[in-house]
């Protein structure tokens, strides 16, 4: 009977250990200190009109953002465990961690960082900016919109539930290999969680790439064709292709893995006819292009900074839209070069080989085309085009290393090692998180009308680029020593240990960079007239999303703007813009139904984990049952008259001259880190002196 | 809500304005270190002997480090000048720099487009040429020439440890393996209720993965006399990090003197020895037994190319 109510969940599965235990209080801490927050400031409501059930995809964007923050935070405590464990197991001491819970953080670590920083940023800034960029009101679909998210945030929480409720998580690495992932090998709930984690979460992916797709084909403003599209709607529009292309393969290859270990079926088993080897193509040939599918977007942003803040068109509009359509579609041909060492033939590594390098053509032709854009340009050198410099120098450093792995025999030799873990590091932060920043910083003022915080920013950017040189160097060379990655304990003979410690005091850096980034947006608001962007225009910008408030109204656009040339807001500029007529417009209504099908996904989830099958069954029916009640809504719009919509243009207009009348008034300076210190022992010292916190 | 922070800075108590300070001079100092990182990162990677793939003791390691250096070289000839460019155009162009042209209306003709695409295409053919045939001559199941005879070893990838058998010279080792200079070594890898295992002596050449029903040959072959040491590069369970041996390259006499030694003693490996084996444990030591029994590999090949027909 228990065990049929509960399934394997017993006393001992709760958190005990000091890590899970730790994060748990830390979590329940964090989520009970929110709950009494939003409770005294009544804001319950709010939060759920407002946030929850809202189909903006700005809010929604916003909200990715938020998520993917906290989990970046986490991803790099992680980091810190790791670096901090390799730096003192050494010979009789084997550290602070035992292999498995290592294991675990480092698989934890990679996960999150894929699934949930990397891909929550990039899709954060795609519900952002890409209707913004087309001249759309909204999406082709709000509520696929809405799924995808809360599916993503139940995915966020289903790899954190390990030390939230209990259990391990997987110790096989952040693409659970098979057979170690097999029931064989791994006879816990850890990749049970990692299933059903990147399950949830990657059918959110599809979805939300289906939705895209559709949005971008669709939604064009009059006058836009493909070929005057933006830059970053561009690589959006590359990327989620993509996902449409891959995603259901990992859904599938999740599932065969699901049969494995619940069912005893023999997909990627050694025995009975199973075959590990092919779970490792087909991990692969999601796992490829899931690096382009971050990738593409961030080439879409460099792309468009360099235009703007060289104050030039690109040099070749065409060149760089073939650039990223070459690069999307030679990653689907590439997967192999993951697993040159399982012992396929020479003829099958070499063409391999050879697709891997082409990729390099378009890549390359990129940059040229980049530095052709800046060449007799007026280049400005805000944090933007800091974080694209510094993203040339470190991807340049991966993509050689790249090369030189594409290369088989090379490849031997280089596989497993942490030079590899360097290289996609180079790729990955390089790429996708420098991109990331780049264009959050360049978008924070469309985002809440305040440029942000230069002087923090620039702090920030340096030690982003010392500690991460500080951290992969050394990894490479750790590399070329032949340590292999995932090591909890090593020789002192090898002579790693000094170069494991420069890594850590490296990722020490980086994190102080990331915690000025947190500063650098409290220093912003604290700051907010000072920063205000007045204009609306701050970086003399090029592309639509620029024509409308920052931040813009939850319709986007009073008038849907005509295009026809390439950089549709530039024209604008120069000649024109057109007058504003008022006009009634559709907007799609609030629904919680993503929100109660992403919290059933969770349970279906959660079930299976534990193998719970009752709940399992009826969260399964709730999913349907949620599906079909909302497939005969037939009022999912609402229609906002002209009048009303004037109205709102006309309060906005007067508050906009009111904080721009405020922000004349501030002649202050960026606050630096000093300052910010001050204010923070200010605050804290009026609230002990003037007794506030018994107002709490 | 708290006003605490508009009131004491809106008026400027923290932030008054401060002198613009220039920007000139402050990156000197940076590119200092900079440079004196990298030289001393170049005299580490040319004097640390720790460096085992930049100090190969195998003909494999030593193409494949020749592979990537030349491959190297080759992209450097590109980046260097492009990066150099990029950096020498993004400060030349810079707002400060008034005598810098500005003309935002420049035209790019079809020979740049044509260029931006043919420059890394160049460079990307010359790379494939010399990739695709390095591939076929340093595939790891092609033999390696030499006017010795190759030595066969079979390796069982184990939870975790390794166990290497010397079918020609009936003995059975566990973390060690011992082999003669510039002779040809014939590795058959596999692997026996352990997840994928990487087999990998970085000094000697690069790395093969060790998977159950399935046999693949890697060759070696190793050039200077001493100890190197081999692992699994690949994860595979909680004892990965301790599945390590030692592989000695020795001299032809030393290595007849010591399979006389190994063949003698009384240390028989029999299948009970095996079913030990099988046992997860990790940081094991070495071991070296004499055995009588020819068919220990098979077996385990059979294990799982059998279990196909009858299930499990």
């Amino acid at each position: 009977m228990k065990e049929f109510l509960i399934g394997k969940i017993n006393m001992d599965s709760l958190p005990h250990e000091w890590f899970t235990f730790g994060g748990s209080l830390a979590f329940i801490g964090l989520g009970l200190f929110l709950v009494i927050v939003i409770t005294r400031l009544k804001r319950w409501n709010w939060l759920w009109k407002e946030w929850i059930t809202t189909v903006d995809p700005k809010k929604i964007g916003i909200m990715y953002f938020l998520v993917s923050g906290f989990m970046l935070v986490r991803g790099g405590i992680e980091t810190l465990m790791i670096w901090l464990q390799q730096a003192v197991s050494v010979d009789g001491s084997h550290g602070y961690l035992t292999a498995d819970h290592f294991q675990q953080i480092f698989t934890a670590h990679g996960n999150i960082m894929v699934f949930f920083v990397a891909m929550g940023f990039i899709f954060g800034l795609i519900n952002y900016i890409v209707p913004l960029q087309i001249g759309a009101r909204d999406l082709a679909s709000p509520f696929l919109n809405t799924l995808g998210f809360w599916l993503f945030v139940a995915g966020a929480i289903m790899v954190s539930m390990f030390f939230l409720f209990g259990g391990q998580y997987a110790a096989t690495g952040w693409l659970a290999v098979a057979p170690l992932s097999g029931k064989l090998f791994s006879p816990g709930v850890g990749v049970d969680y990692w299933i059903w984690s990147l399950q949830i979460s990657g059918i959110g992916t599809t979805l939300g790439a289906i939705n895209f797709v559709m949005t971008i084909l669709k939604m064009r403003a009059p006058g836009m064709t493909l070929g005057r599209m933006p830059m970053f709607t561009w690589g959006a529009f590359c990327s989620m292709i993509m996902a449409i292309a891959v995603f259901p393969l990992l859904t599938a290859t999740l599932f065969l893995m699901f049969f494995d270990r619940y069912l005893g079926a023999h997909f990627f088993t050694t025995v009975g006819g199973g075959d590990p080897m092919m779970y490792t193509n087909l991990i692969w040939m999601w796992g490829h292009p899931e690096v382009y599918i971050l990738m593409l977007p961030c080439f879409g942003i460099f792309s468009e900074v360099v235009a703007t803040f060289s104050r030039k068109p690109l040099a070749s509009y065409k060149s760089n839209v073939l650039g990223m359509i070459g690069v999307s579609t030679f990653a689907l041909s590439v997967w192999l070069h993951h697993f040159f060492t399982m012992g396929a033939g020479a003829d099958v590594n070499a063409f391999f080989g050879v697709m891997t390098m082409i990729i390099a053509v378009p890549t390359s032709a990129l940059i040229l085309n980049w530095i052709a854009t800046m060449y007799k340009g007026r280049i400005n050198f805000s944090t933007p085009m800091l974080w694209f410099l510094g993203y040339i120098a470190v991807f340049s450093v991966g993509g050689m290393s790249g090369v030189m792995l594409a290369a088989p025999p090379a490849d031997f030799q280089l596989h497993n090692s942490l030079f590899l873990v360097a290289h996609f590091h180079s790729m990955v932060i390089g790429g996708v998180l420098f991109g990331v920043f780049c264009g959050i910083s360049y978008w924070f003022p469309k985002f809440t009308g305040l440029k942000l915080n230069e002087r923090l920013g620039r702090y920030a950017f340096w030690c982003w680029i010392i500690g991460f040189c500080m951290s992969f160097i050394p990894m490479y060379v750790l590399g070329l020593m032949g340590a292999t990655r995932r090591l909890d304990h090593y020789d002192s003979s090898t002579g790693w240990q000094p170069l494991f410690i420069i890594m850590l005091v490296g990722g020490i850096v980086v994190a102080a960079g990331l915690a000025l980034q947190i500063i650098q947006i409290i220093a912003t608001f604290i700051q907010k007239n000072h920063l205000r962007d007045t204009t609306g225009d701050p970086w003399n910008a090029r592309s639509l999303e620029w024509a409308t408030a920052s931040p813009p109204p939850f319709y986007n656009f009073t008038t849907i703007p005509e295009v026809s040339s390439i950089d549709a807001f530039w024209e604008m500029k120069h000649e024109g813009i057109a007058e504003t007529k008022y006009q009634d417009i559709h907007i799609p209504k609030n629904t919680a139904a993503g929100f109660y099908i992403a919290c059933f996904a969770f349970l279906v989830g959660f079930a299976f984990v534990w193998e719970i099958i009752w709940l399992a069954v009826v969260s399964l029916i709730g999913i349907i049952v949620v599906f079909i009640v909302r497939g005969f809504n037939e009022e999912s719009e609402y229609t906002l008259t002209a009048k009303e919509v004037q109205d709102l243009e006309e309060a906005r207009t007067k508050t906009h001259l009111a904080r721009t009348k405020l922000a004349n008034d501030d002649d202050t300076e960026d606050m630096g880190l000093i300052d910010f210190i001050k204010i923070v022992i200010a605050f804290v010292k009026d609230i002990i002196v003037n007794k506030r916190w018994r107002k709490w | 809500m708290y006003n605490a922070y508009s009131i004491s800075n809106s008026k400027g108590t923290f932030m008054t304005k401060r002198k613009s300070r220039s920007n000139q001079g402050r990156f000197v100092p940076v590119f200092l270190i900079f440079l004196a990182g990298l030289i001393l990162l170049i005299r580490e990677l040319v004097h640390n002997k720790n460096i085992s793939l930049l100090n190969p003791k195998g003909v494999i390691a030593n193409e494949q480090l020749r592979l990537m250096s030349v491959s190297l070289g080759i992209m450097l000839i590109l980046a260097v000048p492009a990066l150099t460019i990029l950096y020498f155009t993004a400060w030349k162009y810079r707002e400060t720099n008034e005598k810098a042209t500005y003309s935002p209306g420049q035209k790019h003709g079809k020979l740049f487009s044509v260029s931006l695409w043919l420059v890394p295409l160049t460079f990307v053919a010359i790379l494939a040429n010399l990739m695709w045939p390095s591939t076929h001559k340093l595939d790891p199941r092609k033999q390696i020439s030499s006017n010795q005879k190759p030595i066969t070893i079979q390796v069982v990838a184990m939870r975790w440890k390794w166990l290497f058998i010397y079918p020609e010279q009936h003995i059975v080792t566990v973390n060690y393996i011992q082999v003669p200079i510039d002779t040809p070594i014939k590795f058959e890898l596999t692997a026996d209720e352990t997840p994928m295992s990487s087999f990998w002596i970085p000094n000697l050449g690069g790395q093969l993965y060790a998977m159950t029903g399935h046999v693949n040959q890697l060759n070696l072959m190793g050039t200077t006399i001493g100890d190197y040491i081999g692992k699994s590069a690949e994860i595979n369970g909680a004892g990965f990090a301790g599945m390590k041996f030692t592989a000695r390259v020795s001299s032809q006499t030393d290595f007849n003197n010591w399979i006389k030694e190994v063949q003698s003693s009384s240390n028989n490996f029999d299948s009970k020895d095996y079913t030990e084996l099988l046992v997860p444990s990790e940081y094991n030591k070495a071991m070296t037994y004499s055995t009588n029994e020819s068919d220990i590999y098979s077996k385990v090949t059979d294990k799982y190319t059998k279990s196909h027909e009858h299930g499990e």
